[in-house]
């Protein structure tokens, strides 16, 4: 039952949704048919009711239109002061992001999220305010009426002859956590705007009037029902999907439909928006570029453009082709991508038009494919002139060189003649048109076929220098002459831009194999800077600069000159957004530049600050899609560089620490054999018998002081080990009373003056811990409590269970701690007389210190009640690992 | 003591006082001031002891255990200028019996020399079927452990690991020997069985098991029997 399992892809998706969600703030839409039926006072009312439950909502921007129930509502709510922009002479009162931003409260409330915001402000619409709000972890309310979605806008405008311009993408309400739809039955709404509940004045009429007819409402009220619906429909499709309740899995359908040059690719996009939505498929949307597209004009650029653009921001996936037949690729296209289904335009278009010129339906009817075809029917708009086209610059320049060329041509048949037949010097004018076409292209080359086959006529044919002809035959061969010619002459024209194409399109290549070579060369990040720089510069005709963040996140140009166009505020925007911005898109289209993320696989790596110099369009997909590569390549090589540097420094640093270590070890090792041998020759001495007891004294005090001295080296060394915080913790399940005898088994000499006691609790379980540290610090303890209490005191060292923690004590009952908080013990180099006669420095309490710490336990010492000192450290007990496979104690 | 006794040791002061300390036990010393020498001495007087320093000049200490342990089964006690654990360890697997960690005084020389010393005439008897250690006698035929006479009863990982210990008495056994000895080579690194098995060892058959006199820890290295 393998169709059972919940389709890990999809679960990998709502995971990673969830995640990200769980950061963001949630979005609630009040969803409405249109305006009046009370979205707003719905979402007043529900925002009064979560203050008086203590969340801390604000309201940051709220349209009342005059409506007094709502503003009744408004009262006594926090409102976010409004930013005052001056726009064309007026103060206009616009909702301030950044100070909501800065307030960061719980919920903040945001009407009309389809608003455009006034010109200078940080985004275009107020979604992309709303998704920063959200990006920020700040939860939003707002409304929203379905005329203002972007997929259903046309549909809407068809409906009430009414266009809106203020749209909001389809993704904004897809993605939204909840969305409450606010119904009011169409008769209910009509009285509500007679009785001026709706629009004051003059406007009421004129949208009871227009608006607010009762066809209008109803189809709105059905859209918007529907539109909640599919919602409604898609959440129970997740929550199938989440529990395997589908016994079936469709794969997902994709969807693609192509972006032609011609007026209503919007409505396109928008109606192959619907159909994806409808059935849950991923679309593409694909524009085809294809050699005769050159000469395209400035208008028909601009509409695909507009299409591609609207297609991204409804949620399609965008990409351009490039080929000589273009219903061939998109069937390659759409087979490599798993796709099914294909969506076309079609317009009306003339019978001579069609027979000169396939459409692409034709083209792919002639291609063997299983793909589905959707024709959608696109408007034609005879009656609306179309803006005058900036054609391209006519080439006179040509037709001048064609006409100079049949004349010679003329002149130079005129001489064959001589020698040659009629037929022959025929060839000579074809020869003629070829190089014209080859040379100066389509017009030129014509215009050398209709002069050729007149002067051919004129001069050549009798009656000659008349372009009447007798026989009847040369008719004939003026048709095929011209015939010819016209068709080689247009096959020669179309070769050479083939050439010219397929040299531009390599000298890209060129260009970007170039950038990749020098990229895959440069080993610093300054490198690979200049190198960007010099080739983007090239490349695009544009100046350029590349910013870098630095240690605070904030980004700098990474280079001295040029980079005085950049704006640094829109940079930082981009690169903590992610996004593009500034000229050309919809955030901060005020800005003079460009400024793109360089995304990297693993982060953005900063940002890439773009000033097109004249006559650059940004927004040509083969521009564009060169951008994107270069960008990917830069960044990717900044990042590659990035780990290379962090491999060094941790080679670096690897390197001292080995440096460090083996100075350490050198050092304790060039100490201890001299002391050894220090020590051993005293051993020696005192065991030769015979010597007179003072002698015999110096020489155990000499072994004694050459054990201190070692001890207080032992100290130093750790101490310096433990400082630069480079103590390994080797933990391991250990017994503390382990430790506990062999530390006093270490101190079995000094201890001999002194009673030692041990208590340890019956059956304390195992507990991590480093047992050569903890060893340290006990033997630390005891030799402190032997030091600083008098001969034949006692010394207890006791062990047990706190909670969570084991606790070890070291008590002695002799004099005590001095006066003075215990806590300046455990500081370096610090004694508890600093006057005493005892030996040693005062590293011994903060070693312990240091290693109880590195365990995650704590020391402390204390004067106990009945005299003496106290010393006690704890150590956290963990789980101790499960002992299966140990036998049962029969 | 008359055992003849090797010392590689590349510090002429140690050398001094360990062979003047040995000689009044009785011992004949031979010295050696680099591995090189020290192997070539090793092969030609037969030394019945090897004291051996790890931070030689020319070789490292472990390859000279490697080399030494290849042909021979003398006991080797180990030098150490270093108080890392992982040294000692890695001596101690590699073949050595005990460990000095400097600076060390003549009386610890000379109990660890006795001990190596009296374990290496034992062995040389054979395997012994009785073994006893303070009041607790073990009768390897019978599988019986006594204490005081009575009888004591040990689980049979307890039995393997205390027979474990017995016979490398006197030397210093690191965690990774017993473990593999009492449960096999795949329990190595689960030493926690280990400390677990020793203190119920230590209950049954040590008088004051906090502060033991047989079972004895050797902190972060292993376990020692001192019979």
């Amino acid at each position: 039952m393998t169709d059972q399992r919940p389709d890990p892809d999809r679960l990998l998706a709502a995971l990673e949704r969830e995640s990200e969600q769980a950061a963001r703030g949630r979005l609630k839409i009040f969803f409405g048919a249109c305006a009046g039926v009370g979205k707003t006072y719905a979402m007043l009312g529900a925002a009064r009711q979560r203050l008086a439950e203590g969340a801390d909502v604000l309201i940051g921007v709220v349209e009342t239109h005059g409506r007094s129930e709502t503003a009744a509502l408004l009262e006594g709510l926090p409102l976010l002061p409004r930013r005052e922009v001056a726009y064309r002479g007026r103060m206009l009162a616009e909702f301030d992001l950044d100070a909501a931003l800065a307030r960061k409260p719980a919920l903040i409330v945001v009407d009309e999220l389809a608003h455009t915001n006034i010109e200078g402000s940080r985004h275009r619409k107020r979604w992309q305010d709303v998704e920063e709000l959200l990006a920020a972890g700040i939860d939003v309310w707002t409304a929203l009426n379905v005329q203002h979605l972007e997929s259903l806008n046309d549909v809407v405008g068809s409906i009430t002859g009414i266009r809106v311009h203020e749209t909001v993408p389809d993704q904004i309400y897809e993605r939204a956590d909840e969305v409450s739809l606010i119904d009011l039955p169409p008769e209910e709404l009509q009285s509500r705007l007679k009785a001026g509940k709706v629009y004051l004045g003059d406007a009421a009429e004129w949208a009871a009037d227009n608006f607010f007819r009762t066809g209008n409402l109803i189809a709105l009220r059905e859209l918007a029902l529907r539109r909640t619906a599919d919602r409604v429909d898609a959440q129970m499709r997740e929550y199938r999907a989440d529990r395997a309740i589908d016994r079936v899995w469709q794969t997902r359908d994709r969807l693609i439909v192509c972006i032609g040059p011609g007026e209503g690719g919007e409505t396109l996009v928008r109606n192959a928006a619907r159909m994806a939505n409808h059935t849950q498929a991923e679309w593409i949307a694909v524009s085809v570029e294809t050699p005769d597209m050159a000469g395209e004009s400035e208008s028909h650029r601009g509409r695909r453009r507009n299409a591609l653009t609207l297609a991204a921001s409804l949620g399609a996936e965008v990409c351009s082709l490039s080929a000589v037949n273009p219903a061939d690729a998109l069937v390659r296209f759409a087979i490599n991508r798993n796709a099914g289904k294909l969506v076309l335009g079609r317009a009306r278009r003339g019978a001579w038009q069609r027979l000169l010129h396939p459409s692409l339906l034709d083209r792919l009817a002639l291609i063997e494919h299983e793909l589905e075809i959707v024709v959608v029917g696109l408007p034609h708009h005879e009656n609306r002139k179309e803006a005058p086209e900036r054609r391209l610059p006519v080439n006179w320049r040509g037709y001048v060189w064609a006409i100079a060329i049949c004349a010679a041509t003329t002149a130079f048949a005129a001489l064959l003649l001589s020698v040659f037949d009629l037929a022959n010097v025929v060839m000579v004018f074809l020869l003629a048109v070829v190089g014209v076409a080859l040379r100066f292209g389509r017009g030129p080359g014509a215009l050398a076929a209709c002069l050729s086959v007149a002067s051919f006529d004129f001069f050549f044919v009798p009656p000659r220098l008349t372009f009447t002809v007798n026989d009847t035959q040369y008719v004939f061969t003026f048709v095929l002459m011209l015939v010819v010619a016209l068709v080689i002459g247009q096959l020669a024209a179309k070769l050479k831009f083939e050439a010219v194409t397929a040299a531009e399109r390599e000298h890209r290549s060129a260009q970007l194999a170039e950038l990749s070579r020098a990229l895959s060369a440069a080993l610093s990040t300054e490198q690979i800077v200049d190198v960007a720089l010099q080739n983007l510069a090239g490349i695009f005709q544009a100046r350029v600069s590349i910013l870098l963040p630095d240690a605070d996140a904030k980004v700098r140009p990474a280079h001295a000159p040029d980079g005085d166009f950049v704006d640094l505020a829109v940079a930082q925007w981009v690169f903590e957004h992610e996004q593009a911005a500034g000229r050309g898109t919809a955030t901060l289209p005020a800005a003079k530049a460009r400024y793109l993320p360089l995304r990297a696989p693993m982060r953005v790596r900063g940002v890439l600050g773009l000033l097109p110099g004249h006559g650059l369009v940004l927004d040509e997909p083969a521009i564009t899609r060169q951008l994107e590569t270069c960008i990917s390549q830069i960044a990717q090589a900044l990042e590659r560089v990035h780990y290379v540097e962090v491999a060094q420094e941790a080679l670096v640093s690897m390197e001292s620490e080995r440096l460090r270590n083996s100075l350490l070890a050198a050092v304790s090792h060039d100490l201890r054999t001299p002391l050894t041998g220090l020590v051993g020759m005293a051993d020696t001495l005192a065991a030769r018998p015979s010597r007179p007891p003072e002698e015999q004294e110096m020489i155990l005090g000499m072994r004694d002081t050459a054990h201190r001295l070692t001890a207080q080296v032992s100290n130093l060394l750790d101490m310096a080990r433990l400082q630069t915080g480079r103590i390994e913790v080797k933990r391991d399940w250990c017994a503390i009373e382990e430790v506990i005898e062999t530390a006093s088994r270490q101190l079995s000499v000094q201890l001999a003056s002194h009673a030692l006691e041990t208590r340890i609790e019956p059956d304390l379980p195992l507990c991590e811990f480093d047992p050569v540290l903890i060893e340290r610090v006990l033997v630390n303890l005891l030799d402190n409590a032997i030091k600083y209490t008098p001969a034949s005191s006692r010394i207890r060292i006791s062990a047990e269970q706190q909670g969570r923690m084991l606790q070890v004590s070291v008590d002695d009952d002799g004099p005590g701690l001095p006066t003075g908080p215990t806590e300046r013990l455990f500081a370096k180099f610090e004694r508890g007389d600093a006057e005493s006669a005892q030996p040693g420095v005062g590293l011994g309490l903060a070693i312990c210190r240091a290693i109880v710490s590195a365990h995650g336990g704590q020391i402390e010492a204390h004067n106990r009640a009945n005299g003496g000192a106290g010393f006690r450290f704890s150590l956290p007990l963990g789980e101790p690992p499960e002992s299966t496979n140990l036998e049962k104690d029969a | 003591m008359s055992s003849r006794v090797l010392i590689i040791e590349d510090d002429p002061v140690i050398r001094r006082f360990v062979r003047s300390s040995l000689e009044t036990e009785g011992c004949e010393v031979f010295e050696a001031d680099c591995a090189g020498r020290g192997l070539i001495e090793a092969g030609t007087r037969q030394p019945e002891l090897l004291i051996l320093d790890l931070g030689l000049p020319d070789r490292d200490g472990l390859e000279v255990i490697r080399d030494v342990r290849s042909w021979s089964r003398i006991p080797i006690i180990v030098l150490s200028a270093r108080t890392q654990e992982s040294e000692k360890v890695a001596a101690l697997d590699a073949g050595a019996d005990d460990y000095l960690v400097k600076p060390f005084g003549v009386p610890e020389l000379l109990a660890r020399v006795r001990a190596q010393v009296r374990r290496q005439a034992s062995m040389a008897v054979g395997e012994q079927a009785v073994f006893g250690f303070g009041d607790v006698t073990v009768d390897m035929i019978r599988r019986r452990v006594t204490r005081a006479g009575e009888e004591v009863h040990l689980t049979p990982i307890e039995y393997r690991l205390l027979t474990a210990l017995i016979r490398g008495h006197g030397r210093v056994l690191t965690h990774r020997q017993l473990m593999t000895d009492a449960w096999g080579p795949g329990y190595a690194e689960r030493t926690h069985y280990l400390r677990i098995y020793m203190k119920q060892l230590r209950e049954k058959l040590e008088q004051s098991p906090a502060q033991p006199a047989h079972l004895l820890t050797e902190t972060g290295v292993g376990y020692r029997l001192l019979s």
